[in-house]
């Protein structure tokens, strides 16, 4: 069975519903605390969301240097997949996982509320499950969700598919560069999204268009025979 | 020798900063005229301790490259006095 890593950090929040999804998703799903520096064999690492640290300085700033992110950086190198939500996309972002930083919303003030996104990766772990182009709804919670990064960096994540959600129908709640809602590495382990498919992954409060980013991850393990377990340090 | 690092973080030019356009929106609201280009960051200080000014100045580049200031978004100032 594929072994999902949920890292919980001081002011993590999401991190239950990020459990529940994997489940639900064939998962053995577990929690491993920011100060471990072992993964305990996971295949899968996901980043929930939250305030982590209370986001004091910048968000995610400080949850990079905790202990298990050097962990997370190894599972990473060596091909494993990373999903960072909202918060762990800000930390994934901070740690130079991925490019670019996450600032506060256009608007300034806090977004809870669905928005449409539309699915421009289908070749990540997470994403094999959608369609390319799918429209799907997805709710945001975040004060600091304001994708920004170098032109030539926007460019280049552009050029090589790296999108891979975007705000849709004019709904980009915080304006973000071109619309990012979610982007991956070059190899494409390593995804950050500001949206939460946590949140609507389960059909028993509704809809559950969010659960295609944790059922990807069997189709993804089938194709991956020799996907890397990471091994303690 | 001890050290105060003064520490200045703003956002980089040309960034989109929300905050610092509230803040000049409400100057002008309050009658304030001819202000323009307001942005807002953050300051930060550190005691330093190090066996020259130059050693203190290295340190609190250092932490500034490492953890104070996003390299994508933001630049630095440092300013460090004899404590």
């Amino acid at each position: 069975m594929m072994r999902a890593a949920v890292v919980r950090f001081p002011g993590s929040n999401c991190d239950m519903d990020a459990l529940r999804a994997a489940e639900r998703a064939g998962c053995r799903a577990y929690f491993v605390w920011h100060r471990d520096d072992d993964l305990q064999q996971a295949n899968v690492v996901l980043l929930p969301g939250g305030f982590s640290y209370g986001d004091y300085l910048r968000s995610g700033a400080i949850a990079r240097f905790s202990p298990i992110m050097q962990a997370v950086r190894r599972h990473a190198a060596d091909g494993g997949p990373v999903l960072g939500i909202c918060n762990g996309f800000q930390i994934l972002c901070e740690a130079g996982l991925l490019p670019g930083a996450l600032l506060p919303n256009a608007g300034l003030t806090f977004v809870s509320r669905p928005v449409p996104v539309r699915v421009e990766n289908v070749a990540t772990p997470f994403t094999t499950a959608y369609r390319q182009g799918e429209l799907i709804h997805i709710p945001v919670a975040h004060g600091e969700g304001r994708f920004v990064a170098a032109p030539d960096t926007i460019a280049e994540l552009e050029a090589s598919g790296r999108v891979v959600l975007r705000y849709a129908d004019g709904g980009n709640p915080n304006g973000s560069s071109a619309n990012i809602a979610g982007i991956c590495s070059s190899d494409g382990n390593v995804v950050g999204i500001m949206p939460h498919p946590e949140r609507v992954a389960d059909p028993a409060i509704g809809d559950d268009p969010g659960h295609g980013f944790f059922s990807s991850l069997a189709s993804w393990r089938a194709t991956a025979p020799d996907a890397p377990i990471t091994t303690p340090a | 020798m001890n050290f105060r690092a003064h520490i200045r973080v703003m956002p980089r030019d040309g960034l989109l900063d929300p905050q610092g356009q509230a803040v000049e929106n409400a100057l002008t609201e309050l009658a304030f005229d001819g202000v323009s280009s307001v942005r807002v960051g953050r300051a930060i200080e550190v005691g330093v301790a190090a066996d020259s000014l130059e050693d203190a100045e290295d340190a609190t580049r250092r932490m500034c490259e490492r953890l104070l200031a996003n390299p994508v978004t933001e630049d630095f100032l440092i300013e460090v006095d004899p404590a």
